[in-house]
């Protein structure tokens, strides 16, 4: 009786280590492309975006609010086709939020003391909260169920249509990111202003308009990553942009900030570890700590590699000021 | 020289005359707010108290050392659990508040030079998130810590803390004093009016002591500081323990104030908000950070009269004012950083470093001038 039932336990704890390490790729995939928008304007200004976690939050809510008129309405295309309009309006909404945000309440204070910007953040990320909450309401919206939802089953595990989608999708937009920051001249243009703002200036790059674009781009992944996130969980909420935008935080730091490599991997990791402990943590500890601290989990294992690399794990090393 | 002197009796006199007029006022504050606004201003007054309290603390970590602390509501949180364990029936316990109180701020303290240590190579913004991290670390487990063993009651939090006072003397209603009834709101103010004073006081001397000069020389720059022979790692830590357990203190006033402590009081927003009352008056100058405090909690108190003031407006509520209130708070945060980058009340040297330099020519040919006369 005695192996026979822990052969079948085994069998468990792997199957759960398959489905956990999916479900925590297509999570990290989507904290990956969160992440990228605060390692890009850290990047360049050296300052923590507080606010971006609000984009998000808005994007899920404005694809939301489209989808739920789109189906009220009663036209007849496929769900897919209105998720991609909602979608379409959301982005366009993020990245003129995003250039608005930086419009108003970072490039007054390009030259104040480092912590005023993060207070504006800070105000940033209320107002919007709040204006969400007065236009939407306080309480969950729930994502129609008109997306394909088939299920696969890989070796034990089952992985939706969704999540093949969402970590596809992640992948393809971090690879077209790459492309552009690699290959274009906007993108030379990021890179040169990231070195040096100011000689970059002299070059002829138009700071302004590259730190404009910047966060342009940002808060777009930002709307494709809030539609992902309301799509997988089912719902959005006016809250939700804060835990989401701490966890990107998180893993952009885990990463090394301001690195673009760095921000995938640590996002992904960040995912993987956080379904891993999900999973494991009860067992781990004989029942002692429940799967209720698998943000403790992450937070452990930041700073630990902080401890150990203080400039994250891709981050270089920063030499001090002379 | 008579004129020099006259100036400067002129100048002690305003200041004694002024300086007894803000003692009376302090006096006398919560019986004007009690008789013109009610019992529940008092209640805020002390409220007021208890962030200048916490927002001096956090001033020494990130006002004077340059130490971005996004945890700090950690260290609150630790005092209150102390505090809420050791004099609750939660435990069986009742040890003496005055016992309790230093206590919680010596294990605060301890706990500032935990997340201190392994933190001591990190910069700025890594730093920021390690801390924010810590935070939630701490928050996370006292919501969670009711099973196995029940140690901090989950999120239900831990009710009817014994109340402070002292001599068989509790705060938490009103009592007699001199054949006149005092309620305890009022005398709780005046306990803290009197920790607040101290933990001024306290702070002000740190400023010009040695490792006041020291701690700042590290935020304006670490490499000079070591090089001038300040041992940078005692010194952090130093300013982390100093901080923290001014944040013990004030949890433990907190619980025995509240009666009622639980996980969802030390949320991150907190430790958001205290770090707003720091820069937004004014870092590192103990003026600024009192009036960044007094603000930040009284206007979102004040916030509550928007709903009336609709009413009277447009003949009705025409956006729930609770939705508006936290609106206006951020709008507030953002407009007061765009036109006073350096806070609303900095100190003269660092208002000097963000005057245009114009200005700064104009301060420096007035000196020459003044020299040469």
């Amino acid at each position: 009786m005695v192996p026979r039932q822990r052969l079948q336990q085994r069998n468990n704890i792997l199957d759960i280590f398959l489905q956990q390490l999916i479900n925590g790729l297509v999570l990290g995939s989507v904290y990956a492309l969160i992440a990228l928008g605060y390692t890009m304007v850290y990047g360049i200004l050296e300052l923590i975006n507080f606010a971006h976690g609000e984009v998000v939050m808005i994007g899920a809510m404005v694809t939301l609010a489209v989808v739920n008129m789109l189906l009220a309405s009663g036209v007849d295309i496929p769900g897919i086709m209105i998720v991609a309009a909602g979608l379409l309006v959301a982005i366009s909404v993020c990245m003129a939020l995003g250039f608005a945000i930086e419009r108003i309440a970072y490039r007054p204070l390009r030259k104040a003391p480092r912590l005023a910007p993060l207070i504006t953040a800070i105000g940033v990320s209320i107002v919007l909260q709040n204006v969400a909450m007065i236009i939407w309401g306080r309480s969950y919206i729930s994502f129609p169920p008109i997306l394909p939802m088939t299920r696969h089953e890989i070796g034990g595990a089952g992985i939706t249509d969704l999540q093949i989608f969402i970590f596809l999708l992640a992948l393809v937009l971090m690879a077209g990111l790459v492309m552009l920051i690699n290959k274009t001249r906007i993108g030379r243009a990021m890179r040169a202003t990231a070195q040096a703002p100011e000689i970059a200036g002299l070059m002829g790059v138009n700071v302004n308009a590259v730190i404009s674009f910047t966060f342009i781009l940002g808060s777009a992944l930002a709307a494709i990553a809030g539609l992902m996130v309301s799509a997988y969980y089912g719902i959005a909420h006016y809250y939700m942009g804060f835990l989401l935008g701490l966890k990107a935080f998180t893993a952009a730091v885990l990463g090394g900030i301001g690195n673009i490599a760095g921000a995938m991997l640590g996002g992904l990791l960040l995912g993987v570890i956080e379904s891993m402990a999900a999973g494991y943590i009860g067992d781990l500890t004989g029942g002692f700590l429940g799967s209720h601290y698998q943000d403790v989990f992450a937070f452990f294992v930041l700073i630990g590699v902080l401890v150990f690399r203080p400039s994250g794990l891709l981050g270089e090393r920063v030499a001090e000021r002379a | 020289m008579p004129n020099n002197w006259r100036r400067f009796t002129s100048d002690r006199r305003a200041a004694y005359v002024a300086f007894v007029l803000l003692g009376l006022l302090l006096a006398a504050a919560p019986f004007l707010v009690g008789a013109s606004l009610g019992n529940g201003w008092v209640r805020i007054l002390d409220f007021v108290l208890l962030y200048i309290m916490l927002a001096l603390g956090l001033n020494i970590v990130v006002g004077y050392a340059g130490l971005l602390d996004l945890g700090y509501v950690a260290f609150y949180a630790v005092g209150a659990y102390l505090y809420a364990l050791l004099a609750s029936p939660h435990f069986g316990l009742h040890l003496p508040v005055w016992l309790i109180l230093p206590l919680g701020a010596l294990v605060a303290g301890l706990f500032g030079m935990t997340l201190g240590a392994p933190t001591l190579r990190l910069r700025g913004d890594y730093l920021a998130i390690v801390t924010l991290g810590f935070g939630e670390i701490i928050r996370i487990f006292l919501n969670n810590l009711n099973a196995p063993v029940n140690l901090t009651n989950g999120p239900q939090g831990i009710s009817m803390i014994d109340p402070l006072g002292a001599g068989g003397v509790s705060l938490s209603q009103s009592f007699e004093l001199f054949g006149v009834q005092v309620p305890g709101i009022y005398a709780i103010y005046y306990l803290f009016l009197a920790l607040a004073l101290l933990i001024v006081f306290i702070s002000l001397r740190l400023q010009d002591s040695r490792i006041g000069r020291a701690w700042v020389a590290i935020r304006e720059d670490e490499v000079a500081a070591e090089a001038m022979g300040i041992n940078t790692r005692n010194v952090k830590l130093l300013a982390f323990a100093m901080g923290a357990s001014f944040g013990g203190i004030s949890g433990g006033l907190f619980a025995g104030f509240q009666g009622f402590v639980s996980p969802e009081s030390f949320h991150l927003m907190e430790s958001i908000m205290i770090l707003c009352m720091v820069v937004l008056g004014g870092m590192g100058h103990i003026p600024g950070v009192i009036l960044g405090a007094i603000l930040l909690t009284v206007l979102p108190e004040a916030l509550r009269y928007i709903g009336p003031l609709e009413e009277a407006l447009f003949g009705r509520v025409v956006v729930d004012p609770a939705d508006l209130r936290m609106l206006i708070f951020g709008l507030a945060l953002i407009v007061v950083m765009i036109f006073r980058p350096a806070g609303l009340w900095p100190s003269k040297t660092r208002q000097r470093e963000f005057s245009s330099e114009a200005e700064v020519l104009e301060h420096e040919q007035d000196a020459l001038y003044d020299a040469q006369r």
